[in-house]
């Protein structure tokens, strides 16, 4: 499992890296914690020339936890998420996703910008992104933008960043009500099976507000706003949960793969929704 | 042919510079350059951790890292953790407990143990189990393993009291 040769590069600042992308166009790519490119790599899947490291970029492993919203650099990693103290109250569903990815040593090196950037329809922080109503900070030649997440995915591995742009943060605004990250897999670190993330707000006996948001059952995350709906202004009974489930299953599109047929995960995805649901509505 | 790049890594508190290929996979900088064998390959796709080091203080797969990417880093294998004349309470614990059968994961097994009771001094069961998610015994010798983190744990928090 040797990956081909290429060109390694460590610049100190995005102009840098900019420059780098512009000099070798689709040839270069960069590199966060590398715990999705490199497999690629080895496996000789991915072919990259020129591989551009950010490690020494500043700035890109902050957290940042203001009034109105959360900002994670880049290169925040799974275990930075899961030992943050004031994310924990800030927005707990990042932790408890965070503690389903993978395993110790792979959430020390796994980034948030790598997670979400590299569009592998398996990786659990783009749904969860999305459901969150997350934004993403692009930067390239013509300056800076933000898509939002639940814009940002197009198609297994194929996103709306251009090549020569890097994803350099996430913002997500602070997160309020119940909340519920929940994944099957069929062992620890395994990509899930389905995985729902649920954020829910309530007012009185009532659920006010909910979104919903599903991985690995389509080739992108999908944000299900029917399901969320489908639950605004219940009383989140089992009727109500039905109804979710029923709009969810509608909007997702499951292929077979090791992971099972469509008919068993479609029936495991509203499974973990339902208990996402609950789990969400009991802290809301 | 690409160039060889100078690299340099401090491994187990002595420093090694070097020439190689960026694409060079961490492991076998360790491995085959350093001669430094007590990480193991197991299956080399980042999910057995038999390859698991630390670097920069963090429990990381050595198989999943090219040599550029630790260019200037800390490393400590089990060669650091501890020796024959001296081991690490883990190392005595896994000996004492029957924590290997084998021993091919052992090394991944100690090392990340390591971090973990720096982690969390004195875990639980299920937090032993989490916390050693990512090392596999293909032996299938958890029960011991487990028996034996706990056991270096109180011997460790005992020793850290007398010294208080």
């Amino acid at each position: 499992m040797i990956p081909a040769a290429f060109d390694y590069y460590r610049p100190k600042d995005m102009a840098g890296v900019l420059a780098l992308l512009d000099t070798h166009g689709d040839d270069a790519r960069v590199i966060a914690g590398g715990h999705s490119l490199i497999p690629m790599m080895k496996l000789r899947m991915a072919d990259v020339q020129h591989l551009i490291d950010l490690q020494d970029v500043g700035g890109l492993s902050d957290i940042e936890i203001g009034a109105e919203s959360v900002r994670l650099g880049a290169l925040v990693t799974q275990a930075d998420i899961i030992d943050h103290t004031g994310l924990a109250t800030a927005a707990p569903i990042l932790r408890e996703a965070a503690l389903q990815i993978a395993d110790p040593q792979v959430r020390s090196m796994g980034t948030v910008g790598g997670n979400v950037a590299n569009g592998d329809p398996g990786n659990d922080m783009p749904g969860l992104m999305q459901c969150l109503d997350a934004t993403f900070s692009l930067v390239g030649p013509e300056g800076s933008r933000d898509v939002p997440a639940r814009a940002f995915y197009e198609a297994a591995y194929m996103t709306a960043r251009a090549d020569d742009e890097v994803l350099t943060a996430v913002s997500i605004p602070r997160p309020t009500g119940g909340f519920a990250y929940e994944k099957q897999k069929r062992k620890i670190g395994d990509y899930a099976t389905a995985a729902a993330a649920v954020q829910m707000v309530r007012a009185g006996e009532t659920c006010a507000s909910a979104a919903i948001a599903m991985t690995n059952l389509s080739d992108t995350p999908v944000f299900s706003a029917a399901a969320g709906a489908a639950l605004e202004g219940t009383r989140v009974d089992d009727a109500a949960i039905k109804t979710a489930v029923a709009a969810m299953l509608a909007d997702i599109d499951p292929t077979e793969d090791n992971r099972g047929p469509v008919a068993f995960k479609k029936h495991v995805a509203g499974v973990i929704l339902s208990r996402a649901i609950a789990r969400a509505w009991s802290r809301a | 042919m690409p160039k060889k790049q100078h690299y340099t890594l401090t491994v187990n508190g002595r420093e090694e510079e070097f020439l190689a290929e960026p694409r060079e996979l961490l492991i076998y900088t360790l491995r085959e350059r350093l001669n430094i064998t007590g990480p193991h390959i197991g299956c080399e796709t980042s999910h057995c951790g038999a390859c698991t080091v630390t670097l920069n203080g963090k429990s990381v797969k050595a198989c999943t890292l090219f040599v550029a990417q630790a260019d200037g880093a800390e490393i400590t294998t089990i060669e650091g953790i501890g020796g024959p004349d001296d081991l690490h309470p883990l190392q005595v614990a896994f000996k004492e407990h029957h924590g290997l059968q084998c021993g091919y994961c052992t090394p991944g097994m100690i090392t990340r143990a390591t971090k973990l009771l720096e982690e969390i001094p004195n875990p639980t069961e299920e937090e032993i189990r989490f916390g050693m998610a990512g090392n596999i015994c293909r032996c299938t010798g958890y029960q011991n393993i487990v028996k034996s983190i706990q056991a270096a744990a109180a011997e460790m928090s005992a020793a850290k009291e007398a010294a208080e």
